[in-house]
């Protein structure tokens, strides 16, 4: 059963390699693995009073609601990874919320260009541009230096449904 | 934006920047992409996709389309209202009219709930729905405005200036309530039907004011014979004064004063006026007509009460 859970791992991984590889970097598949999730924030009030926040799965969502969208990641491997980029395009349905990181690296491009979205601009139809704003965010991305073997991490953004 | 419009392309999307947002059953999917070197050349790998679908949102609201209180003599009127699905989701809604409101100097009977079917406005008989009750709109698609008429009577015991006021409810049929109340599976494709900020239901006030319009015409005649006199003999010009006195409240429609030359009299050409301004003989473009034949006619068109309008002419005795 292990096995064949390996097995299909490594088939899934080296479907997405990427085209005319050598066979031996295919070899080491599976250094780095990401999981995405979707979660809602929910205020939980201890019985003493206190209010804490909590990452909960959503049950009912509409419209305006903010979710936190989630990437965890981990480095299987035996070696360090270096210069990992890790990019999320955003859903179509959901724009960045306004309480996002203001030093999140950011795409309003479709992923071709980069910048902190107070530096990205956008052409308007009569030739004139304009400042990006979080609802033009097309993707969002980290650049992570080195992840050392073991190692895992979760990164985070606020979305909100459109 | 072309990168953008590829990676949406497989997600299922039916509509999206509606004013209140994605449609309900709208899936938000998910994928994040790691890019890294790994020593034997650069490896992309993909997440898993997670996957959460949009709700329903109840949201509705209404308003009076008419500009002000309808004024309406006793006997039929028609009162307009507009309904919008504010929601994210295709939702039908019960109409419930309530002609019993407080401060009412009477109250109307309300006859029916008719849909504007071929939407122009305007009730229109034998040609809009009326729905049967519980009456109940089609389900609307998100962001549907509908023209929705009350077809009321007005009582015949109501007096001129006399006003009243009909309630017209607009409530989603899945349910309304506090705004986040869930009603669980009811919603879109199995999700849930949330109720928005407008509660699911709305109501809206349309008024009645009794206009009753009064005509009165009043003649006068007055005598000037040829020695400066005011005997009636051969020769002696007779002014006539028709004044037309529309009182009370709204509009008196295509008012139209006709008058005959008496017998052994001759209309004097060229005499007949309308509040002093002569009009011409013949039936032309303007307002009125003479002849010793047909006698006088005068077209006054609309008139709006408070108003006196006053036609004269002349004859001369035979």
């Amino acid at each position: 059963m292990k096995l064949l859970t390996k097995l299909t791992i490594a088939a899934a991984f080296s479907a997405m390699l990427l085209p005319g590889l050598p066979a031996a970097a295919q070899a080491a598949a599976g250094q780095i693995t990401l999981a995405s999730d979707i979660k809602v924030e929910k205020i939980v009030t201890a019985p003493d009073g206190s209010e804490r926040t909590e990452l909960v799965t959503p049950t009912a969502i509409i419209p305006g609601d903010r979710l936190i969208i989630g990437i965890s990641y981990v480095n299987n491997g035996t070696d360090v990874v270096d210069k990992s980029v890790v990019s999320n395009p955003l859903p179509a349905a959901v724009r960045l919320a306004p309480d996002a990181d203001p030093a999140l690296d950011v795409s309003v491009d479709g992923g071709k260009t980069w910048g902190k979205l107070a530096a990205l601009t956008l052409a308007n139809p009569d030739g004139t541009e304009r400042g990006a704003t979080h609802a033009d965010v097309t993707h969002v991305r980290w650049v992570l230096l080195s992840i050392a073997p073991g190692v895992a991490g979760r990164l985070t953004f606020p979305a909100i449904i459109r | 934006m072309i990168c953008g419009a590829a990676a949406i392309s497989g997600l299922a999307f039916s509509t999206q920047a509606l004013a209140e947002g994605v449609t309900a059953g709208t899936l938000i999917e998910n994928t994040a992409v790691a890019s890294y070197d790994d020593g034997g050349g650069t490896r992309t790998i993909n997440s898993n996709t997670v996957t959460v679908q949009v709700d329903e949102l109840l949201d509705v609201t209404l308003t009076s389309q008419d500009p002000g209180p309808i004024t309406t003599r006793p006997g039929d009127a028609v009162l307009t209202f507009e309904l919008t699905n504010q929601g994210n989701g295709p939702e039908a809604f019960r109409l419930t009219a309530n002609p019993a409101v407080a401060g009412n100097d009477f109250d109307v009977v309300v006859r029916s709930i008719a849909i504007d079917s071929n939407g122009n406005g305007v009730y229109d008989e034998g040609v809009d729905q009326i729905l049967t009750g519980p009456e109940t709109t089609a389900v609307l698609a998100p962001d549907t405005v509908l023209t929705v008429f009350v077809l009321v009577t007005v009582p015949v015991d109501a007096v001129n200036t006399q006003t009243s006021n009909v309630d017209l409810t607009a409530e989603a049929v899945t349910g309304s309530g506090a705004p986040g109340t869930v009603f669980a599976g009811e919603g879109v494709d199995g999700g849930d039907a949330i109720v928005g900020t407008t509660g699911a239901i709305a109501t809206a006030r349309g008024a009645l004011t009794v206009g009753v319009v009064n005509v009165a015409l009043i003649k006068s005649v007055a005598l000037r014979d040829p020695f400066g006199g005011t005997s009636a003999v051969p020769g002696t010009i007779a002014t006539f004064t028709i004044r037309a006195e529309v009182t009370g409240t709204g509009t008196i429609n295509d008012l139209v004063i006709t008058d005959l030359v008496p017998d052994g009299t001759t209309y004097a050409l060229g005499t007949l006026a309308l509040d002093g301004a002569a009009l011409s003989d013949p039936e032309d473009g303007d307002a009125g007509s003479a002849s010793d034949a047909a006698g006088i006619a005068v077209d006054l068109g609309d008139v709006t009460a408070e108003a006196i309008r006053s036609v004269t002419f002349e004859v001369v005795i035979d």
